[in-house]
């Protein structure tokens, strides 16, 4: 297959960016979508340019790493999917694709496609755990956690925090990735005792980074690679305006 | 030199008792005077460094990652492993024990597995308070499924995605510590030398990966929790960044190597599709709880799967392991598939002229529990697999294959978990000592957060306690001596200007390795390597090229300095396959197997852990030896039929 790429390039946090055009010959179906810019990154090496910065890591679609929008989209195409699973079986011989890096306020670029989302981590350290310190733990039978509240739970959990919930969104909101969250923890009996000060305090925390409110658009949930739903805002909301109005 | 493993004395039930016991300890008020480095946040960097912030110790956490959540264990899928017996089916810390010492071959510590095996309970316990999201029976108790080399059903696992959510876990709690002052995390943050002084580890040099920064860092300890190094292969199941860099540097420092050719090829990853591959993905050993694993019995059958009827197919593990089947351990499951491929019984497209492939086939029991429940179990891998496959696995047999995918052997610690360099701690996949010369499935998740929750904070503080220590700081003529270092072999890197990229030297290693240090292993090929890895080291240094500039956020760079380390490393661990003149585990040397092909140990000569020392490179290591004791467990061929 050949394409013809166009790449956004910023050389580093504070100098201008823009798009640069590459064609590309030579990919396989069957490579992922980080594959091929692997091979464009030998090619531009070979040519003694600079390969084009991307951040990726397990390749699995598990680790959250890889972060690109594609034609607009952040993840690209499919469904249910992080770039680094994405194939390029999906695409035609001969297309044009736009590369470019999640764009939002609480994610400065670093480097072409890279960004640097610390403020993702600074929101959990504001409530995003139990306090629990190792050795205090009681058997793990003793406290029972039904069979559905555990998938539940679990479906808020598989968030991977890569933070496309925000590229997607014209406010840049962080509301998907708080909720699955404060979700997550607050169904299970283990995070109960903290549910309210844990909501109020990773809200506030994602007020102060930047990133902005929800509207109700729906495009976090339909690029999330894992699929949370946006059920979970709610249920997020809910708990924050009881944590508002009965805890002092 | 003497290698004192520390194991206390007594026996085994008590040993870590009793240790505890007499191990000194640090006033509380006294704690938050002593700094301690942690480098890495998988689960058991990330498990230490919030423990010991828990504890009170002002810690700094270093990540090459942009987050800590990003930390290679998140890949980690099928489960962890408890002796908590809640099925009632006969586990105890002792069975789980005596699992895992014969899933090793014979080849770990007895008194190490034992203590793994004693606070595997407690993992589990500390993870489900902390909110990891375990799977449940209706009643609300945790569910648990079977793992290979077991016949019982300890293994606690959220579905697909155990190592995603145990790492959360400790993320969380890092997290927890990082807001209350107690832990400095540092991100994109590479480490690339140790520091030690009058004999001491008391620091670190890094570079910081966004501008090239290179720092010290100063501590009255270290602690490893880099992972492992199978990434030496190019291809494996590991993360691109995986790396033995922070290992291997602090091995030039002086801290012994253990076991290196220890390596563990998992058996069901996906099959390899072509020659730009950049990783290969691995699907959890758990599938083989309900899948079976086949070829068709004639070689150079090539019809499709439905075409093959039942009786010219063979179920190889079923026939050569009646009683384990499917569920042998890893090192006989990936022998018998690349036994089964050499034979031309292989499936799925030619790569490198051979078919390297056998099915993995779910029609029975998805014929036996329906589809739903099949999709209940492992819905999430099978989505994985046709995403990168393109086929539909509840429809046509899976095609896997076996990848390199876990170390085994690592920085030489004791008891205590300390390397023989004093202040220089090493957990997890990191060390050596707890799996042998094979891992157990759900073993290592384990072993990362006994290490970092129940073992480290209690030998750290008596290391502490016990040991005087001058304050360091940064300052230090060694600190700038190792910088400077530091410093000049980047500038070497970024000068040679030649024509080659750093991934082509990396997948001319890799290859050589799988070649000749893979699977299996003989001396003529050992010696092959042996000439040709330093060849491709002299090569890489006069003819890569990497671009950019040092004092930027360069990948190629990062990756040239990951692949220099490699090239010096693949030597050690083709020189210990080499002088392992036995076949154990994952070491299997094609010299010495039995008649039916299964590996033959000599415990006469190589009941022993191997101790590398190093000096210089291209200079012949010392290897140093120290014997394995085993009072408890009779030494027996390892029988799984």
């Amino acid at each position: 297959m050949k394409l013809i790429l166009h790449i956004w390039r910023q050389p580093g946090p504070k100098a201008p960016g823009r798009m640069e055009r590459f064609d590309l010959d030579g990919i396989s179906e069957h490579m992922s979508f980080l594959e091929m810019l692997d091979l464009l990154n030998e090619k531009l090496t070979a040519e003694g340019k600079e390969p084009i910065a991307f951040d990726s890591d397990c390749r699995e679609g598990i680790c959250g790493m890889c972060s690109l929008v594609i034609n607009g989209v952040p993840h690209g195409p499919e469904k249910g999917t992080t770039v680094c699973q994405l194939h390029m079986r999906h695409f035609r011989d001969g297309q044009e694709i736009w590369i470019e890096p999640w764009r939002a306020k609480p994610f400065p670029i670093v480097k072409d496609l890279v960004v640097d989302r610390s403020s993702m981590d600074r929101v959990m350290a504001a409530g995003g755990y139990v306090s629990v310190n190792a050795g205090s733990a009681p058997d793990a039978n003793s406290v029972l956690v039904g069979k559905d509240t555990a998938e539940q739970a679990f479906e808020a959990a598989a968030c991977i925090g890569c933070g496309a919930c925000v590229a997607a969104c014209k406010n840049a909101s962080g509301m998907l990735f708080v909720a699955a969250k404060v979700s997550h923890l607050g169904l299970l009996p283990q995070g109960r005792e903290e549910r309210m000060r844990r909501v109020r305090r990773m809200v506030e925390a994602m007020d102060q980074e930047g990133f902005g409110n929800c509207t109700n658009q729906y495009e976090c949930e339909a690029t999330c690679p894992k699929e949370i739903p946006v059920a979970f805002i709610a249920r997020m909301n809910r708990d924050f305006l009881k944590a508002a109005l009965f805890s002092s | 030199m003497k290698l004192d493993s520390k194991i206390p004395g007594g026996p085994l039930e008590t040993k870590w008792e009793r240790h505890r016991f007499e191990m000194k300890l640090i006033n509380p008020a006294n704690k938050r005077k002593h700094r301690i480095l942690v480098v890495g946040s998988g689960l058991a960097g990330a498990s230490a460094a919030a423990t010991l912030a828990e504890l009170g110790y002002e810690v700094d956490c270093f990540c090459f990652q942009d987050s800590p959540r990003r930390a290679h264990s998140i890949a980690a899928q099928g489960g962890i492993n408890a002796a908590k017996n809640y099925q009632n089916d006969g586990d105890s810390v002792w069975r789980l024990f005596y699992d895992t010492v014969k899933g090793g071959d014979f080849r770990s510590r007895e008194a190490n597995v034992y203590r793994l095996a004693e606070v595997s309970n407690n993992i589990i316990d500390q993870c489900a308070a902390m909110g990891v999201p375990f799977a449940r029976e209706y009643g609300g108790t945790l569910a648990n499924r079977s793992f290979g080399g077991a016949q019982v059903s300890r293994t606690f696992y959220a579905r697909g995605q155990t190592g995603q959510q145990l790492l959360l876990g400790c993320y969380s709690a890092l997290m927890r510590q990082v807001a209350a002052g107690k832990v400095r995390l540092h991100v994109r943050m590479e480490m690339l030398d140790l520091v030690v002084i009058d004999g001491t580890a008391r620091g670190i040099v890094t570079r910081n990966l966004c501008d090239g920064k290179i720092e010290s860092w100063a501590g009255d300890a270290v602690v490893l929790g880099t992972g492992g190094y199978v990434n030496v292969f190019f291809l494996s199941t590991n993360a691109m960044g995986c790396n033995v860099t922070a290992a291997w540097r602090a091995h030039r420092r002086g801290a012994l190597f253990a076991n290196p050719c220890y390596t563990q090829i998992h058996p069901t990853c996906i099959p390899q599709s072509g020659e730009f591959q950049s990783k290969l993905t691995l699907m959890s050993e758990s599938l083989r709880n309900d899948g079976r694993v086949w070829v068709p019995a004639e070689a150079g059958d090539t019809r499709p799967p439905h075409r093959i009827p039942e009786e010219e197919r063979d179920y190889f593990l079923e026939r050569k392991y009646p009683s384990f089947g499917n569920l042998a351990p890893r090192d006989i499951a990936s022998r018998s598939a690349k036994e089964a491929c050499d034979a031309g019984k292989g499936v799925g497209p030619e790569v490198g002229g051979q078919r390297r492939g056998v099915y993995l086939d779910f029609a029975d029991a998805i014929a036996r529990l329906g589809r739903e429940e099949i999709a209940g179990r492992y819905g999430n891998l099978f989505q994985m697999y046709e995403r990168i496959t393109g086929e539909d696995p509840y429809s046509v047999p899976m095609r896997i294959y076996p990848a390199p995918h876990y170390s085994m052997g690592g920085l030489w610690v004791d008891y205590n978990l300390m390397s023989n360099l004093p202040g220089l701690h090493v957990i997890g996949e990191a060390n050596f000592s707890d799996h042998g010369a094979n891992r157990l499935g759900a073993s290592a998740l384990m072993q990362g957060l006994a290490d970092g929750y129940f073992v480290l904070p209690y030998t750290i503080g008596h290391f502490l306690a016990t040991h005087r220590l001058e304050p360091v700081s940064t300052d230090h003529p060694e600190f700038r001596r190792i910088e400077a270092e530091v410093s000049e072999r980047t500038r070497k890197l970024l000068a040679v200007e030649g024509t080659r990229s750093v991934d082509s030297f990396h997948m001319e290693l890799g290859t050589l390795l799988w070649n000749q240090c893979g699977m299996s292993r003989t001396k003529e090929g050992l010696e092959e390597a042996l000439t040709r890895i330093p060849a491709i080291r002299e090569e890489f240094w006069e003819n890569v090229r990497v671009p950019g500039e040092g004092e930027d956020f360069n990948q190629s760079l990062e990756k040239a300095g990951r692949v220099a380390d490699f090239l010096e490393f693949a030597e050690l661990m083709c020189l210990d396959a080499l002088e392992r003149n036995e076949s154990c585990g994952g070491h299997f040397r094609e010299e010495y197997q039995t008649e039916e092909g299964e590996a033959l140990r000599d415990d006469e000569h190589f009941c022993h852990v191997a101790v590398w020392e190093f000096r210089g490179v291209g200079e012949r290591p010392l290897r140093h030896v120290e014997e394995l004791e085993f009072e408890n467990v009779k030494l027996s061929i390892r029988s799984y039929k």
